[in-house]
């Protein structure tokens, strides 16, 4: 068919992924500035075992590869999975988890667009629940020694204790589920390297640079206000409810919300559309209710954070969600049951 | 007073490339020397030819009557003669044939005698029945019949009369040049529409990129005590829908006429055909098109209804890399099959593309979600969803969804980052789920009638049955009447069945009927003959002798009681 319109918007999925990843760039300056550039190298191994194994996948599937693989989807997924994965992780690793966010949770549900589950945030909870040593092995603020880096990353040299540090998340979390220890929230906080002005040292930068890509994103109308706004504001809503009522045992609003994986994903995990709520009110409720799982799995779970958790099972709300929050349509605002047949 | 503004939501700007268009005045068409004009030409029935082939015909004379109330009327352009009525192709998306009136013409243009009317001593429904007459429909693109669009609704009355000269399509500048050139005619017709409805006020939408539009009409306007507004510029401002709520934040939902809500809408050109109809006695037998796009010389041209296409395409010459044309705009226009084609009522823009001004379809890619769709929708609907529910022939969702809403604007699939052609999956979705309908009705109907049939049978069944045993019953009565004196032993048996109701005996009747129909069968079956025997070499036609020779005595034998066993 050949249709109306004749006329088309010069836009395309390929144009919205390089939004999406030079909205990026401003939270990996950062990075690589705190922690070196460690981080560089897992975004280039991501990169390639994703457009690797897409092309495979494509070629397997019988798809247009050079069309598809042009997408920059399967870059987007790479480049959140390096970088929520430690910059020192072994690049067996990053390979293989990436492969398996690309093969498994992409192409085997369907490929682009069908995808039910962020691919990232999959290649993350397979990776924390197998490697759960390596996935914890976070550099410390000013080790940038890119030798010793790549010997980390490609030699599996045993990190030392002094380029190694708990991230702030981590650290809160274990000394305060230690009872006989009575630490405060403020005490830790005030006592360990780890912790910078808000939230981590270093990490709190990053967050800023990934909130001001995720502003231009906004601005560029690639995504809407609704993920990043409910998703905020929830968390930053239960953490002041919590530390109002016994701040020595709940970090406040701030911390959370520039700490650990927050601010990359409001803007970028959050808001993929694939696996994401489509309408307004959808897309609030499944922001909330990621916040949610994100500030209990943080305070009450074993594992550091929350973000790839709270995502995976909010994806699973995502049909019903959606089916339950269509909006009504113009001239049957008033009469919703009357468009249901 | 200025109107306060309302908004509609979605929406999309893409570049309005109407100046092309507007730098030269409207230029008359010349006259073709043969006319193909469509007897159907808005919504509602096909009118029925008035003339004959041969017969002469003045210029604006009827030629097509309407059918009822529901359609429009048809009048010759031109004075002439009719050459034929035939099945000619007309300008539509899959190049449907339909009766035509062909006319000759003879140059002369002598008009039928115009008779104006004074409107403002005309009674609503005289001047209804006068549009009609004079076959007004709307000019804006979809051609619906405007006396039925003045009938009074649920609500009582038209309080607000909307005319739209928003014209929100990309190219089309036919309603543009209109206003600046026409401005008191618009004006007029608007006042005749005004006096038919007795609307309390009149608004006239205009998109804010026609200033000068604008202006002429504002100069018009006092007079009538007409408000002209301005509106922004958003495609699709000038839907109808759109407008409506735009000017007066009232929404219109799908399948219901703006009378019910105490508001309707007419298209500038509409408003100016009725002063033309009414005021001057001449029926609609021209509009003004747009002819732009890739041609050396754009701009618009008052056309007889019925001119050929390609006639008025060599006024304006296309470029030689011109791979199509499309009627309408590149929104919602369509792609001619042919150009040999007649202009007809709803014809407002012949647009020439280009693989550079519209490049070709790139390939669709997966739908990401992305809801840019949603978001330029102006019917607020989700059009990914409905992509979803049409390519999956999920019909029952689709129509859940609201399809049937959708205006198919052309937006979504404007902003889709994807390229898909939305507004095709939807329009397959539509009509299949309308030939759905079609079939489902026409199911009903033939269980409907089989129904009929058979309790018309077990009627008619029943009331032999009775007949028959009144019939029996009489004749037995003048037997019984007839016999008992005279006989001294009357049998048993005839006792027995006189005492006995009509029934049994029916009964006995049945069985025998039943015993007869038995033995026919018995007896046809018996009567089968082996086939395919006929080429048979002579032992294998014996053989078969044999075998039939055989089972005749098993079926002998099967008659016969069956023996006690030893």
């Amino acid at each position: 068919m050949n249709g109306s319109p004749h006329l088309h918007q010069p836009v395309s999925v390929q144009l919205v992924m390089l939004k999406v990843l030079v909205a990026l760039v401003p939270g990996i300056a950062a990075y690589v500035w705190f922690f070196g550039a460690a981080i560089l190298v897992q975004i280039a191994l991501a990169s390639a075992a994703a457009l690797a194994g897409e092309a495979a996948m494509l070629r397997l599937r019988g798809k247009p590869v050079g069309l598809f693989l042009a997408d920059g989807s399967a870059l987007v997924t790479a480049w959140l999975i390096a970088l929520t994965f430690p910059p020192i992780a072994p690049w067996w690793l990053t390979v293989s988890a990436t492969l398996f966010a690309i093969v498994v949770a992409k192409h085997l549900y369907g490929g682009l667009g069908q995808n039910p589950f962020n691919p990232a945030m999959v290649a993350f909870a397979v990776a924390i629940i197998a490697f759960p040593a390596l996935m914890s092995q976070w550099p410390a603020v000013g080790f940038t020694d890119f030798a010793a880096q790549l010997g980390m990353i490609f030699k599996s040299q045993s990190p030392q204790d002094a380029v190694t540090m708990a991230t702030p998340l981590d650290a809160l979390r274990t000394q305060l589920h230690v009872p006989e220890a009575r630490a405060t929230v403020a005490g830790i906080l005030g006592s360990h390297a780890s912790f910078g002005n808000i939230g981590g040292k270093g990490w709190e930068w990053i967050a800023l640079g990934y909130l001001a890509g995720g502003l231009w994103l906004l601005q560029q109308r690639i995504i809407t206000w609704h993920v990043p706004a409910a998703f905020l504001a929830t968390l930053a809503l239960i953490a002041t409810g919590f530390s109002l009522a016994s701040p020595d045992r709940y970090a406040g609003p701030v911390f959370h919300v520039v700490t650990g994986g927050a601010m990359l994903g409001a803007f970028f995990i959050l808001t993929d559309p694939v696996s994401g709520a489509t309408t307004p009110r959808g897309k609030l409720i499944f922001a909330a209710g990621v916040a949610l799982l994100v500030w209990i799995i943080r305070t009450f779970g074993a594992y550091p954070d929350g973000l790839a958790f709270g995502v995976l099972l909010m994806n699973l709300c995502v049909p019903l969600i959606d089916m339950g929050t269509q909006p009504p349509v113009f001239g049957h605002k008033d009469s919703k049951k009357e468009r249901k047949p | 007073m200025l109107a306060t503004l309302f908004k509609f939501k979605g929406g999309v700007k893409p570049a309005s490339h109407k100046d092309e268009s507007t730098q030269t005045p409207i230029a008359p068409a010349p006259l073709p020397p043969l006319l193909v004009v469509p007897l159907r030409q808005s919504a509602g029935g096909t009118p029925q030819p008035l003339v004959k082939p041969g017969q002469k015909v003045l210029k604006g004379e009827r030629i097509g009557a309407p059918e009822e109330n529901f359609s429009s009327a048809i009048h010759a352009p031109t004075s002439g003669t009719v050459r034929a009525i035939e099945p000619r192709m007309l300008p539509h998306p899959s190049g449907l044939s339909a009766p035509c009136v062909v006319l000759e013409a003879d140059g002369e243009e002598r008009w039928i005698e115009r008779v104006p009317v004074d409107y403002a001593a005309a009674s609503p429904d005289a001047l209804r029945d006068l549009l009609r007459d004079a076959g007004i429909v709307g000019l804006g693109g979809a051609a619906f019949p405007s006396h039925i669009k003045l009938k009074p609704g649920a609500a009582g009355r038209i309080g607000t009369l909307i005319i739209n000269g928003a014209e929100c399509e990309p190219w089309i500048s036919c309603d543009d040049m209109l206003m600046r050139e026409r401005a008191e005619g618009i004006v007029r017709g608007a006042a005749i529409l005004r006096h038919i409805v007795s609307a309390d006020r009149v608004l006239v939408g205009i998109e804010d990129n026609k200033p000068q539009a604008i202006a002429a009409l504002r100069a018009a306007a006092p007079a009538a005590g007409i408000e002209v507004v301005p509106v922004p510029t958003r495609y699709p401002a000038g839907g109808e829908k759109q407008l409506i709520r735009v000017l007066t934040g009232i929404e219109i939902p799908y399948g219901r006429l703006g009378t019910e809500f105490g508001v309707q809408c007419f298209n500038v050109g509409t408003a100016y055909s009725a002063h033309r109809a009414i005021e001057l006695g001449e029926p609609l037998i021209s509009r003004i098109v747009t002819l732009t796009g890739n041609v050396e010389r754009p701009g618009n041209v008052e056309v007889p209804i019925g001119t050929p296409i390609d006639g008025l395409l060599k006024l304006v010459s296309p470029k030689a890399d011109t791979d199509r044309f499309i009627m309408g705009g590149p929104m919602m226009g369509f792609t001619l099959p042919r150009t040999d084609l007649p202009v007809t009522k709803a014809a407002n823009c012949i647009l020439a593309a280009s693989p550079a001004l519209f490049p070709p379809q790139v390939p669709e890619m997966p739908c990401i979600r992305c809801g840019a769709c949603t978001r330029a929708c102006p019917a607020e609907l989700q059009p990914h969803e409905l992509y979803w529910f049409s390519r999956a022939k999920n019909f029952g969702k689709a129509q859940e969804y609201g399809i049937f809403d959708c205006i198919e604007c052309g937006c979504c699939a404007y902003v889709c980052p994807s390229n898909i052609r939305l507004v095709d999956y939807y329009r397959f979705a539509k009509t299949s789920m309308r030939a759905l309908e079609r079939e489902k009705t026409a199911s009903d109907a033939a269980r409907q009638r089989f129904e009929f049939r058979n309790q018309r049978e077990e009627r008619e069944k029943a009331e032999k049955a009775a007949r028959l045993a009144a019939k029996t019953a009489a004749a037995r009565q003048a037997i019984a009447g007839a016999e008992k004196p005279a006989a001294a032993v009357p049998a048993p048996a005839q006792t027995a069945e006189e005492s006995a109701p009509a029934l049994p005996q029916l009964d006995e009747a049945k069985k025998a009927l039943i015993a007869a129909a038995i033995a026919r069968a018995q007896a046809q079956k018996e009567g089968v003959q082996p086939k395919n025997i006929d080429n048979l070499v002579p032992e294998k036609q014996a053989e078969i002798r044999e075998i039939e020779a055989r089972r005749a005595k098993v079926r002998e034998l099967a008659k016969t009681p069956p023996e006690e066993p030893v």
